[in-house]
């Protein structure tokens, strides 16, 4: 391993202009003669709309445009779509309402748009906001997840009277039925999964631009996928034809999902700018952040496990209701189903498995993808199952889970999903050695000594990532195939650059990305730089979300890197006047075989360019490969975390005193960014299972629109965490990884959860575990506080 | 925020005219919980009087026999760090410590603060406990007398705090269970037996018309200033907060809870 | 509009602004130090903040108006010429970014705590200290990390401890 190549901890590239406050986030970009937006959204959850009066706004001093959602369909703009197409059991397809970028008769949920004011200033914008008069006729809103099919009054979209979106299933009923019905025991639990509002640290931005010399549209935007955001824009909302748009997103800040998709406000943006003729630029509000990124998670679930009377799972029953809010967000559909149902086996050989999924419309933000985005919610269903089954049993959770880990592999599961490799035992063993499992009681009774509840949790969790086979996901619905793009341009000195369609957004791509290629070609890490983000540079690429940079974006520049060398040999065959196949390539050099005759990577490049040593017509000049990479399988990352906390009874407060990773994924390219990966998870995932609670009131109002009523976990509420990883190499790509990004978020929740549990001695407790909640739960069992 | 005329009075009579000609001015101190309340648009005042050019007359601590005098204008971290305060009533600057965050308390003043009285604001509990004198640019007002309700105070238009005057107990201890998401107090406790053995034991947070006397408490300490005396002593949740962090249940569980930690602090 | 002039990174400016221009806006839009970052409209993130007159504060809780006269850094004067200040250099050594929106608030705050709690900072003193920052990629972990190898490190400016083990 070299200093800077695959498997060394490179520190990290692009922190310089980080630290120095040379980032260039959306809102640091700043177009000649900009206005500033500023959207009115809705105060009603559910309302039709009877009237706008723009016109005292328009007056307003500064004020450049006000529009409503008729001009947008004056001028053709189609409306926002979900790109994941779920069908229901019976066949049907799932009901779609419309999501147009500005309200028209209607709006759905409280920060729904409803006029943008375009201004000199955004204060004269804003200003100019509250001189709109809006005539809502307010109706019934339909809030309750569980209740939203049998809410009564008008539906959320005429489509889905019943507010139901489709009736997904998934699995073998009839197997899992004779399970059931042979069990020696059944195990059976109710759970909510909290919705969670993302909360990238940096707001969602735009600035739309349109140059009316070439009739070119450029958007600069907070995006985890611009080419993704430009084809949407351009094939379904109607901007511009993909040549005549360009998307840009620079520096983000951070996603977690949340910038996946595409928004009303960018669509407005880029489109005003032409009706204007001025570039616009809007930046949420930290406030307009909670109400109109979309949220995450908000399942209710009921599940059973089955296991016969040696201990063994046999079957798995779930039925879940998701709520996927007013509008269908670009992937929404695909998160409670496809993301969520094929991995409800765990890292466990269960036979048969049904699952149904009940998606429902509300009048509350849209849903979507949230880092993990469904694998988090599976991993909660079955990693509570499978502690509240041991406690049932009277087994060591620990000892219960291994007894039912796959084993040999490839496994084929009953929910799709067919996992490659892994080695779960090891993860285990090496978790409970690090958390010191056997000395547990010890730590628990001197607990106890200070009045204290202590109480340790396992999760043993798999995700699918890397996503995806494009023919795979297609045929379960995809609107687009999952692939990767990567480019490699050679310059004549040597130096590269690398274009790739991934989109790093704190990830780290610039570094590890440039160890791959540094090691493989043998050229100084900081002859090589990364380029992602702007698609008048990179070609059509698919984007950074589902932990699948490394395992296909970074295939694909694998791909295109063999292309490189490939031509490479040839160029240096003519030079050093020997065949292709007596030329090696080593540590940056090219060596006839068996003789001294060589020459560096930088002098090939050379010679591929000034084409002197070779035909023309044979070998084309010039040394630059791309490369689609698609993927065969996803990968499979798995571990294990032990959650240890401590509870004080007489606040309700808990504590993480011990937090152990151990994760399986693959082949690590930068530890240091893999742990820093886990660790940012770990948090979030905290977060869901203790602080981060989204409450909406009957009347749909977001109760927790700002930082003042949602918790974001701060650096106390963490212990040091101990993260550790074991290796199988994935075997469906090049590289061997897995991928890293969403584990900690996936795992976390169960760990904490069953930690609380097993220190309370009952199961009665939701997330978030506020303090509040847990003294309560405390309170439900006096027997137990009286007994210890 | 809206729009607004800006003064910078460099006199404590010049600020005070502003106010008085203008309905809808305010003044600034640290502007702390001002200008948040006004970036939401919560507040809309028609003029800002900044006060911060008085600051050099209007900070400073210094120990004026048995109490500490302290300037309305000196800011949280300065009160937090003050030699002469930890030495007289290290309860004080110990709240003043957990004020806010460290970029907050750099800022935000003893007086602004009292002059706002936030429900969930620190300094109240401490004031009412300790009996706290306001000072201002016309009178003296007795903590006793001074907090009146939800961000109500006995301040007549234009009246500024120059000053607080507290007197030193012979005890006292803070402690502040806080909301988890604003950190504000969801419940805050300030226990203290005076300098004449009076024992006052006050709450802030938790009530829905702000800081208030938790009398039973004090009964109870009156009789063994100690937290095992308050084993038996329950808050009642009738007229106390409930919100999506606490019900009015926990909250007066909670009050139990921090009174017998700050009797803990106080005595430790 | 009222005029108002302070020093910035060592340099003095003056511009004329609306009196509700917020520190952090006179930062980012009239002077273009883009470095600064918004992140909340309620003072909890800390993204914004910069010292004033030495101390840290939140930039966005602030009117620009108010620090008339005032010397403010921001992190772009941190640095002198191509050498990071040693608090950057940590977060840098350590991986204490991972977005970087949160770093420029984050590095503000921890020279801050230096400046008022010495060099030798245990890890619960950091995290305690933290509470205004907000960060969503890192889970704190090597923030934590690099705040107290970045305040040993001010110490002797020349040389940041490399990575330490676990």
């Amino acid at each position: 391993m070299s200093a800077t190549g695959i498997g060394a901890p490179v520190l990290r590239r692009e922190d310089k202009r980080y630290i120095t406050g040379k980032g260039q986030y959306v809102d640091d970009v700043n177009r000649y003669g900009q206005a500033h937006a500023f959207f009115l959204r809705s105060p009603h959850a559910h309302a039709r709309i009877l009237s706008i009066d723009t016109a005292e706004a328009e007056a307003e001093p500064g004020v450049v445009a006000v529009y409503t959602g008729q001009h947008l369909a004056d001028d053709k703009v189609g409306g926002l779509i979900c790109g994941w197409m779920i069908h229901s059991k019976d066949g049907s397809p799932m009901k779609a309402g419309p999501h147009p970028a500005l309200a028209q008769g209607k709006v759905r949920y409280v920060g729904d748009h409803v006029a943008v004011v375009i201004a000199d200033t955004y204060s004269e914008a804003k200003d100019a906001a509250e001189k709109i008069v809006v005539d809502y006729e307010v109706l019934d809103a339909v809030v309750d997840t569980a209740g939203a099919r049998t809410a009564g009054g008008e539906p959320v979209h005429e489509v889905a009277p019943d507010n139901t979106v489709f009736e997904f299933h998934l699995g073998n009923r009839e197997p899992t039925e004779a399970a059931f019905a042979r069990a020696a025991h059944v195990t059976k639990i109710d759970l909510v999964n909290n919705r969670l509002i993302p909360n990238a640290m940096e707001p969602r931005a735009a600035v739309g631009d349109w140059d009316a010399g070439t009739d070119t549209f450029t958007l600069y935007t907070t995006s985890q996928n611009p080419h993704v955001a430009r084809l949407v824009l351009s094939a379904f909302i109607g901007i511009a034809p993909e040549h005549k748009l360009r998307v840009i997103a620079p520096d983000v800040g951070g996603g977690f999902g949340s910038k996946i998709f595409i928004y009303a406000e960018e669509t407005v943006c880029v489109w005003a700018a032409k009706k204007v003729g001025r570039p616009v630029k809007w930046c949420a509000e930290r406030t307009e952040a909670f109400l109109s990124d979309a949220h995450g998670r908000d399942h209710v679930t009921h599940a059973e496990l089955a296991t016969d009377a040696g201990g063994r799972v046999i079957g798995l029953k779930v039925h879940t209701v998701a709520n996927l809010g007013a509008y269908l967000s670009t992937f929404s559909s695909s998160v409670p189903t496809y993301l969520y149902a094929p991995l409800l086996s765990g890292q466990y050989d269960i036979p048969a498995i049904y699952v149904e999924v009940d998606a429902v419309y509300s009048n509350t933000a849209p849903v979507d993808a949230y880092r993990g985005a469904g694998r988090p919610e599976a991993t909660f269903v079955i990693e509570r199952l499978m502690e509240v089954a041991a406690r049932e049993l009277g087994k060591d959770p620990a000892e219960f889970r291994r007894q039912n880990f796959v084993t040999s592999f490839p496994h084929q599961t009953p929910v799709i999903m067919c996992y490659d490799v892994g080695d779960y035992a090891a993860s285990l063993d090496k978790a409970l050695a690090t958390v010191d499992y056997v000395g547990f009681p010890a730590r628990r009774a001197e607990s106890e000594r200070r009045g204290m509840l202590r109480g340790l949790g396992f999760s043993a969790y798999i995700e699918a990532c890397g996503i995806a086979p494009s023919a795979a996901v297609g045929s379960l619905g995809a609107g687009v195939g999952l692939w990767e793009s990567a480019e490699v341009r050679v310059n004549p000195v040597g130096t590269v650059e690398v274009l790739t369609g991934s989109h790093s957004h704190g990830q780290g791509h610039e570094t590890t990305f440039a160890q791959l290629v540094s090691d493989r070609l043998g050229i100084p890490i900081d002859n090589v730089s990364i380029v992602h983000g702007d698609t008048d540079k990179v070609q059509m690429g698919m984007g950074t979300y589902g932990s699948r940079s490394g395992a296909v974006g970074m295939s694909a520049i694998v791909k295109a890197l063999d292309k490189i060398e490939t031509k490479a040999r040839k160029v240096a065959g003519h030079v050093l006047e020997a065949a292709e196949g007596d030329i090696e390539f080593k540590d940056g050099k090219f060596t006839v075989k068996g003789t001294d005759k060589s020459i560096d990577f930088a002098s090939v490049a050379l010679q591929a360019y000034v084409a002197h040593k070779f035909n023309g017509q044979e070998l084309e000049p010039g040394l630059k490969e791309g490369a689609f990479y698609d993927p065969t399988n996803f990968t499979f990352p798995s571990g294990v975390h032990i959650c240890e906390v401590e509870i004080d009874p007489d606040t309700g407060v808990t504590r993480i005193e011990r937090w152990v990773a151990v994760d399986d994924f693959g082949v690590l390219i930068n530890p240091m960014i893999v742990e820093g990966q886990v660790h940012g998870g770990i948090a979030q995932g905290v977060g869901q299972a203790l602080f981060e609670g989204t409450v909406y009131d009957s009347s749909g109002q977001l109760l927790t629109a700002s930082y003042m009523d949602y918790q974001m976990p701060r650096a106390y509420d963490f212990p040091r965490f101990s993260v550790e990883t074991t290796e199988t190499r994935c075997p469906s790509n090049p590289l061997g990884i897995k991928g890293c990004g969403e584990a900690g978020a996936i795992a976390a929740p169960p760990a904490v959860i069953n930690a609380i549990t097993d220190a309370l001695g009952h199961e009665d407790i939701a997330m978030p575990a506020t303090p509040r909640a847990v003294w309560r739960a405390i309170r439900r069992t006096p027997q137990k506080m009286a007994a210890e | 925020m809206y729009a607004f005329n800006y003064h910078r009075p460099a006199s404590l009579a010049e600020a005070s005219a502003v106010l008085v000609a203008n309905a809808d001015a305010k003044f600034m101190a640290g502007g702390q919980t001002l200008l948040p309340a006004m970036k939401l648009r919560l507040a809309n005042p028609s003029d800002l009087v900044d006060l911060v050019a008085l600051r050099a007359e209007l900070s400073g601590i210094r120990r004026e026999g048995d109490r500490v005098v302290i300037g309305a204008m000196t800011r949280h971290g300065e009160i937090a760090t003050s030699d002469v305060l930890l030495a007289a009533i290290p309860a004080l600057a110990g709240m003043a410590a957990i004020v806010g965050d460290p970029a907050v308390r750099s800022r935000g003043t003893m007086g602004g603060s009292l002059a706002n009285n936030d429900p969930a604001a620190d300094y109240p509990a401490a004031a009412l406990a300790l009996g706290a004198t306001i000072v201002t640019d016309r009178r003296e007002i007795a903590a006793d007398h001074y907090f009146l309700g939800l961000f109500e105070t006995a301040l007549e238009e234009g009246e500024i705090i120059t000053a607080i005057a507290w007197p030193i107990p012979k005890r006292a201890g803070y402690e502040k269970f806080r909301n988890p998401a604003s950190r504000y107090a969801m419940v805050g406790v300030f226990v203290a037996e005076r300098a004449d053995g009076a024992v006052r034991v006050t709450v802030t947070g938790a009530g829905a018309s702000g800081v208030f006397r938790a009398t039973d408490f004090e009964t109870a300490l009156t009789a063994d200033f100690s937290s095992a005396a308050l084993a038996g002593v329950a808050a009642s949740p009738e007229g106390l907060n409930t919100d999506i962090h606490a019900d009015a249940e926990y909250r007066a569980h909670l009050v139990g809870v921090m009174a017998r930690r700050a009797v803990a602090a106080a005595t430790a | 509009m009222p005029t108002v002039s302070m020093t910035v990174n060592g340099k003095t400016v003056r511009r004329d602004v609306d009196p509700r221009t917020l520190l952090v806006n006179f930062l980012r839009n009239d002077l273009r130090l883009t470095g600064t970052h918004v992140g909340c409209d309620t003072s909890q993130c800390g993204a914004c903040v910069v010292h004033a007159d030495g101390r840290a504060i939140k930039s966005c809780t602030s009117l620009a108006l108010s620090c008339d006269g005032m010397a403010v850094t921001t992190i772009e004067g941190l640095a002198t010429g191509a050498d990071l200040h040693p608090m950057q250099e940590a977060f840098r050594q350590h991986h204490g970014l991972q977005c970087g929106y949160c770093t420029p608030g984050m590095i503000m705050t921890a020279i801050d705590l230096v400046a008022r709690k010495g060099h030798h900072l245990d890890e619960h003193t950091i995290r305690e200290e933290l509470e205004g920052n907000i960060c969503r990629c890192t889970g704190y972990h090597n923030i934590v990390k690099a705040v107290a190898a970045g305040a040993e490190a001010m110490k002797a400016p020349a040389e940041v401890p490399a990575m330490a083990a676990e």
